[in-house]
């Protein structure tokens, strides 16, 4: 009775094996590649038959309506969740073993605003999984950490405490985070939902940059703002409805959220 | 209190006493400040009064009690760490269940074991001034250990305490650290029902690194806080309650009690009569 319900175990290491090659074997080989994925919760079927691949340097914005699926695809890619069927490689790797080289950033921070801890060590807790495992943080984890902070213009910030921060300063924190452990993929799960405008965009810039040398995948509820930044729009609801680099039109919209949606018209 | 010092020159279990109280409050300084910044103050009282079915078990067998609590705090901190991370319902519940289980079954255990029945009164209540000498020896190993398995794993543990999703993600065996974190719990526990027994730990656990994180915001910060504080608890407490033969175990709880109660207030008008400065500068 209980088995439906049952979380997936974080000793479950099952991975079907690989049919595809090595990334590199192959030029050009997807940074994320996602083949005929089903999951679901108990009865629930939340993903069906989903098919992505993510080049080098792209800059994919995840949309979808509340429940479409897209931060357990997130979870599923970074190897927290496991598929039922289906496959998915990140760098040539299943997603366990690829999950040190993925930049993470989470839409809401999973710890007490009141933790006791500065926003340098927390940013150098991204380097954990590098260099030796046993004993304090090292002088160049802390050096990683500033780097990381220098990036995101949040240097400032090092010495404050992590309960201090803004919304703004505090998504930049994580941001600064998940560089600081070597990131060769950004994932970030709603970054800006809980800051203002203002903000969003200086965030969205600063993502821009970071894309110079980071393949970025992003999930958004907002459609119109990020078709400025991203190089391609995935919509998701249960299935992947739409993936292409053209704009994203009316009849996608309805499709995606089920007919009573205004497009906004946006700038290019 | 001069009359307990010009005593504790004299008598040797008083000097044991003290010693007792300064190596457990090693224990509560170290982990009672994960166990506060990570919130398990109640799996942390279900392991302590679990302790009571090993303790009776043991008596009745004819085994060290001591040794017998070590085993039952270190088994259920397994058993309730393990609901915790795969099981996911109920754990409330559980904890409570394993809580009146094992206390239940230390009662029955001590009520067949032939002999002085005064023993549960100390289980339940402690008293540092019956701790023998050797048992000196048993908590100093345990404080080694605590500190050794701190010190080595010191960023998988603050990983794990702060953000368990992303420790995981980071390649950290979440499951293994938490069960570890438990299990260290489990051994502060035993180190402090010498001092002030079972139903008293959860107190000398939390209170210090509560007081402490009122005005220290690093963990490193509040783990040294805490111990000083646990120290001068213990060691007040047992001065305290020699002259007018109080027992000792309770003298202590109420003095850290009550600084922890002054203490709350009193940040919490710090951080008033801040807001308030802020405001009117701007």
């Amino acid at each position: 009775m209980f088995a439906h319900t049952l979380p997936p175990s974080p000793f479950d290491h099952r991975e079907k094996a690989s049919a595809i090659p090595p990334a590199a074997e192959r030029p050009e080989a997807p940074v994320i590649l996602v083949r005929d994925l089903s999951f679901s919760y108990g009865d629930a079927l939340v993903l069906e038959q989903v098919n992505l691949s993510i080049a080098p340097g792209e800059f994919v914005g995840l949309v979808g309506p509340n429940a479409g699926g897209k931060s357990t695809l997130l979870k599923l890619i970074l190897g927290l969740l496991a598929p039922q069927t289906g496959q998915i490689r990140v760098l040539g790797q299943p997603p366990r073993q690829a999950a040190r080289r993925i930049g993470y950033v989470p839409q809401f921070p999973s710890f007490p605003r009141d933790f006791p801890i500065s926003v340098e060590q927390a940013v150098a807790m991204g380097r954990l999984g590098i260099g030796p495992m046993l004993g304090w943080h090292r002088a160049a984890d802390r050096d990683a950490a500033r780097r990381a902070l220098e990036e995101v213009e949040a240097l400032d910030l090092a010495r404050r405490r992590i309960g201090t921060l803004s919304g703004g300063q505090l998504q930049r924190v994580l941001l600064a985070r998940a560089l600081a452990g070597e990131a060769e993929i950004l994932i970030l799960d709603e970054p800006t939902a809980n800051i203002d405008q203002r903000v969003e965009s200086d965030i969205f810039d600063l993502l821009a940059v970071l894309n110079r040398r980071l393949t970025i995948l992003l999930v958004s509820h907002d459609i119109a703002f990020i078709s400025d930044y991203v190089s391609r729009v995935a919509c998701l609801n249960r299935t992947l409805l739409y993936h292409g680099t053209d704009a994203v039109n009316a009849e996608t919209i309805q499709q995606l959220y089920g007919g009573h949606v205004r497009l906004v018209a946006h700038r290019h | 209190m001069s009359q307990f010092l010009s005593a504790l020159s004299e008598h040797a279990f008083l000097q044991t006493a003290l010693l007792a109280g300064l190596l457990a409050s090693i224990g509560c300084g170290v982990i009672g400040t994960f166990v506060v910044v990570k919130r398990i103050a109640f799996m942390a009282g279900g392991i302590a009064h679990s302790v009571l079915g090993g303790m009776g078990a043991a008596l009745y067998y004819g085994f060290d009690p001591l040794l017998g609590a070590l085993f039952a705090a270190i088994l259920s901190a397994l058993l309730i760490g393990t609901v915790r991370l795969f099981w996911k319902m109920q754990e409330d519940t559980l904890i409570g269940a394993l809580w009146a289980i094992g206390m239940a079954i230390g009662i029955l255990f001590i009520a067949k074991t032939p002999g002085y029945a005064a023993d549960l009164m100390s289980f339940l209540f402690g008293n540092i001034l019956l701790v023998p000498t050797r048992e000196l020896w048993f908590m100093a190993g345990l404080d080694l250990v605590l500190m050794l398995t701190v010190a080595l794993f010191y960023r998988q543990f603050l990983a794990v305490i702060f953000d368990e999703e992303f420790a995981r993600l980071r390649g950290v065996p979440v499951a293994f650290f938490y069960l570890l974190l438990l299990c260290l719990v489990a051994v502060t526990v035993v180190l402090l029902i010498q001092v002030v027994g079972l139903i008293l730990v959860i107190a000398l656990l939390t209170l210090p690194a509560a007081i402490a994180g009122h005005y220290v915001h690093s963990l490193g910060g509040m783990m040294v806080i805490a111990t000083l504080l646990g120290g001068l608890f213990t060691s007040l407490g047992l001065g305290l309650s020699y002259g007018p033969d109080l027992p000792a175990g309770p003298t202590m709880i109420l003095l850290a009690g009550g600084v922890y109660v002054l203490s709350a207030l009193l940040s919490r008008f710090l951080t008033w009569r801040g807001a308030l400065r802020q405001a009117t500068q701007t």
